[in-house]
């Protein structure tokens, strides 16, 4: 990634080395310029921000005016005299290769070599807002942007081009950024040293035909691996401004407990200690030591009044099904599922339940912010900066250009995380003392603090006609009320400063898309598909990886598993009869032939030999109902004696389409194999009365490599269709494959996730 | 604060902290070595790994009062982008990175564990770093890298 702006923010003995390209070119470009004359100063690209460290001297600049649209090209991609081009992403790396991904798709759309383009990422001056980068929608929706920006880019250079060589634009051809024809050539960065590119942005601009490919479908080394395994990249957590001090924040003892009193005299003798700052149960210290500011955090002594609102552990999902309803909606309804159900003669129930999680980052959630009167300059691994700008802008009753946001990767968030609380918390220990100050959460902060997947549970009703087809669906699930498109989770800090803290209301939630893929993706005559949006949920909610989806799946795919055990008939065999969706059956096939699967009903009549048993099971997902299939094979061991389970074999078929970069598709299918099955095996949030309990990985145990399974990957790569997104729609097909193999190999269904020894234990027959 | 002399990638460093800093922070912070991370200051991630005399260690729970005259070797001690260790190297080859924050602590295991045991299994790779996490499921990677790291030495 290339950061412009960092050079001169390192501290004295710095000298990080930033990106794939180190250090970047650097000005003392003057302040007072729009967006569009900064993009253009002396002929080629210049982006500079020169910040020496103080408040004073950083915030006592001019402010930058913000392009109000990125209806001109150049506000999404710069040509640079000495032709690098720098592309101007709103969505960000978060560590799943997108940076590499959208590096080949603008380099290839637009004929110029893959190491001649840079991307800026997530800085709310200079890219467009483009969306949180969430829901696997880099690749499909912001990289669609780019390459239209870089299309019309290379229309522009080509009718430039024409005049410049006089020759017509059928007789000119483009390769590495060099146009050439009738015996003469010219180059884009010639063409851009005469002439500004100011072209209008054009949706409908023509792409690139399949066959024209040369770098979109290569599996092109990550960009930002070298700097990752050398320690040359700079994370967000690596960063440092110039006389900044580090904050640590102390969180209530309850989850809605106030804050009584504060005795900091034993954390003013730690050495470093700066000042202790108290806003309503907002509490923080700043030293000049990171390792002081976390002795102080220690030796603060909080007196917080009791709270103890938590529903009981085992209560949670008869809690979230008795919350007030604000709103139902019925994703699908075909038919009469009631009276259908009502006739059948065979019929079914079952109710799933998939627990509370964390987002469970490696390296806690961490910003710097410096905040003056009347602006602040924040450096943050937000995947939403652009939204975060907003919140911090009213949070300091100021508006949005007067804060900027500049991104800079973390630790994989995996969804919102802490990242945005953590700016927060710098937001008001840097107003408070006047100083840029870094916030690093410690490890209690992000596992007890980040917003929470929240807790789900489906029920699901379903009925077979005597030949084994399904005449009825109903399914209907809980999920937290949104009460708009882009409500953001709210910021701890705001609402600790403002009062009380982690009361989920109607009106401030946002748990992500949690409805998609409610509706299963078969054809049945008679389906009803419920979503009751309820008015509060157990811990302030947002996304995680594959948010809803991955929940609804697993109740239909294993309902769907349950249905077809009745019927007698093989998993695969079933779901295929009841799909209508050609490309879905490829991939499910494309699959079962990859895992070489046996067509019998489930369960397995292999009884084993001691005590483990095997078995096999499928899931099959067509993710949001409108884009990316996935189909799986799980094989499973468990132990009949321990419960112990063990996933020994993934086999995944994948068609999202265009396929951008088969290494960074199967990195992703892989990371989303074994990170989903650690939430369904092994991940639960805990709590008390008062508190979250599972504050560390002991007390929040994650997989580790004695539990990973082998994973074989089929891409069904489909370049003359759209790219679509990968990451999340792994994840949908993992925990019911894995249920439907455990129940394959015992007979019996754990229907609570995650799979535990204890619980699946109690399932089997003694 | 006291003054303390480290014997750091090879280097004499002098740095003035706190006796009980974690060797972690004065590594970050003193020596801009940002190669050991930050996870989770508890010892129990292993992102923060460094080797100090040969030993993989968790340097968020490493007093620098311990480290006395003992060599401390850094991921940035290994080698660099322009000059991987074979270990880095094969990282790379094997793309064994999605946010990389936990590699630090992987390959600074791999790197003390393949000192003892030059031609590993795969089980015996996957038991050295059993006390490693890692978040964004890059494990089978991993596996990979290391197994790369012992073929190629």
């Amino acid at each position: 990634m290339k950061h412009p702006t960092l050079a001169p923010l390192t501290a004295p003995t710095g000298g990080y080395s930033v990106g794939r390209g180190g250090p970047s070119r650097l000005t003392n470009a003057p302040f007072a310029v729009t967006r569009r004359q900064f993009l253009k100063t002396g002929g080629a690209l210049v982006v500079g921000f020169n910040f020496a460290g103080s408040i004073s001297e950083a915030l006592g600049q001019p402010t930058l005016s913000i392009a109000k649209d990125f209806k001109s090209v150049d506000a999404w991609l710069a040509i640079g005299g000495n032709g690098q081009v720098t592309v101007y992403s709103g969505h960000v790396e978060l560590g799943t290769g997108v940076e590499t991904a959208l590096t080949q798709m603008v380099a290839d759309e637009l004929d110029v070599p893959f190491a001649s383009v840079d991307i800026v990422q997530g800085d709310t001056l200079l890219t467009p807002d483009q969306g949180p980068t969430w829901g696997s929608l880099t690749i499909q929706v912001a990289g669609l942007q780019l390459r239209q920006a870089a299309a019309c880019a290379r229309r522009a250079m080509l009718a430039l081009a024409t005049k410049e060589l006089g020759a017509a634009s059928g007789d000119l051809e483009i390769e590495n950024g060099v146009i050439s024809g009738a015996g003469k050539r010219i180059t884009y960065a010639t063409l851009t040293r005469r002439r500004a590119l100011e072209v209008p942005f054009d949706e409908k601009v023509e792409l690139k035909k399949p066959g024209a490919f040369k770098i979109v479908g290569k599996p092109i080394r990550r960009v930002d691996i070298p700097g990752k395994v050398t320690g040359e990249f700079t994370y967000m957590q690596d960063f440092k401004v110039r006389g900044m001090l580090h904050g640590r924040v102390v969180r209530p003892t309850a989850m809605q407990a106030r804050l009584e009193s504060v005795d900091d005299a034993a954390a003013r003798k730690i050495p470093g200690f700066v000042k202790t700052i108290v806003k309503g149960n907002f509490v923080g210290v700043v030293a000049k030591t990171e390792w002081g500011a976390i002795k102080a955090m220690e030796a603060l002594r909080c007196k917080w009044s009791d709270w103890s609102g938590l529903p009981a552990m085992d209560q949670v999902y008869a809690t979230v099904k008795k919350t007030r309803i604000e709103q139902s909606i019925t994703p699908m309804k075909e038919g009469d599922a009631a009276g259908a159900l009502k006739d059948a003669t065979t019929r079914l129930r079952a109710t799933y339940e998939y627990p509370v999680q964390t987002h469970g980052s490696i390296g806690p959630s961490c910003s710097i912010a410096a905040v003056a009167r009347d602006r602040a300059l924040i450096w943050s691994a937000s995947q939403s900066t652009h939204w975060t700008q907003r919140q911090i802008a009213k949070m300091l009753s100021m508006k949005p250009e007067q804060v900027r946001i500049i991104y800079l990767e973390g630790a994989g968030c995996y969804g919102r995380n802490g990242h945005e609380d953590a700016t927060a918390d710098a937001v008001v220990l840097s107003q408070a003392i006047g100083r840029p100050v870094r916030v690093q959460w410690m490890r209690q902060d992000e596992h007890g603090w980040d917003p929470k997947a929240p807790p789900y549970v489906a029920d699901l009703e379903g009925a077979l006609d005597a030949a084994g087809n399904v005449v009825a669906w109903n399914f209907v699930t809980w999920l937290p009320f949104r009460i708009g498109g882009t409500v953001d989770v709210p910021l701890l800090a705001q609402d600790l400063v403002q009062g009380d803290v982690a009361i989920q209301t109607s009106d401030n939630m946002n748990a992500g898309t949690m409805e998609s893929d409610a509706k299963p993706p078969y054809t049945f005559p008679n389906v009803l598909s419920t979503v009751h949006k309820v008015a509060s949920t157990t811990f302030r909610p947002s996304w995680l990886r594959s948010p809803g989806r991955m929940q609804n799946t697993y109740a239909n795919e294993c309902f769907m598993d349950e249905l077809a055990a009745a019927a007698g008939a093989d998993p695969v065999a079933f779901r295929l009869k009841h799909l209508k969706d050609d490309r879905g059956a490829e991939c499910i096939n494309a699959c079962a032939k990859a895992a070489n699967w046996q067509t019998r009903p489930s369960p397995s009549k292999e009884t084993g030999t001691g005590d483990v048993v095997t078995g096999r099971g499928f899931a099959y997902v067509f993710y949001d109902n409108a884009r990316t299939y996935v189909s799986a094979v799980c094989e499973v061991e468990v132990n009949r004696k321990s419960g112990h389970v063990r996933a020994t074999r993934y086999v995944i078929a994948h068609d999202c389409g265009l396929v951008i970069n088969p290494d960074g598709v199967k990195a992703q299918i892989e990371g989303g194999v074994v990170q989903t099955l650690s939430r369904t095996l092994i991940e639960e949030v805990k709590w008390d009365a008062s508190r979250v309990t599972s504050v560390d990985w002991a007390s929040y145990p994650i997989i580790t490599f004695d539990a990973v399974p082998k994973i074989e990957i089929t891409l069904i790569d489909r370049p003359d269709k759209p790219a679509w997104g990968a990451g999340e729609p792994i994840c949908a097909v993992v925990p019911s494959a894995l249920a439907n193999a455990i129940f394959d190999a015992t007979g019996s269904r754990v229907r609570t996730a995650p799979f535990t020894p204890e619980r699946v234990k109690a399932m089997l027959p003694s | 604060m006291k003054n303390f002399r480290l014997r750091v990638n090879g280097r004499d460093r002098r740095v003035k902290a706190e006796p009980d800093t974690p060797l972690l922070y004065v590594l970050r912070n003193d020596l801009d070595l940002k190669g050991a991370r930050f996870g989770c200051g508890l010892g129990q991630c292993g992102a923060c790994t460094v080797i100090i005399d040969g030993k993989a260690t968790r340097s968020c729970i490493t007093p620098l009062s311990t480290v006395g005259s003992k060599s401390v070797t850094t991921l940035e001690g290994l080698g660099s982008s322009r000059r991987p260790h074979r270990i880095q190297q094969a990282f790379i080859d094997a793309q064994a990175a999605q946010c990389g924050y936990c590699i630090n602590g992987m390959i600074m295991t791999a790197k003390a564990f393949l000192d003892e045991s030059p031609r590993p299994s795969e089980d015996d790779v996957r038991r050295a770093l059993a006390g490693n996490l890692c978040r964004c499921g890059t494990h089978p990677r991993i596996v990979d890298a290391v197994m790369r790291a012992a073929r190629e030495a």
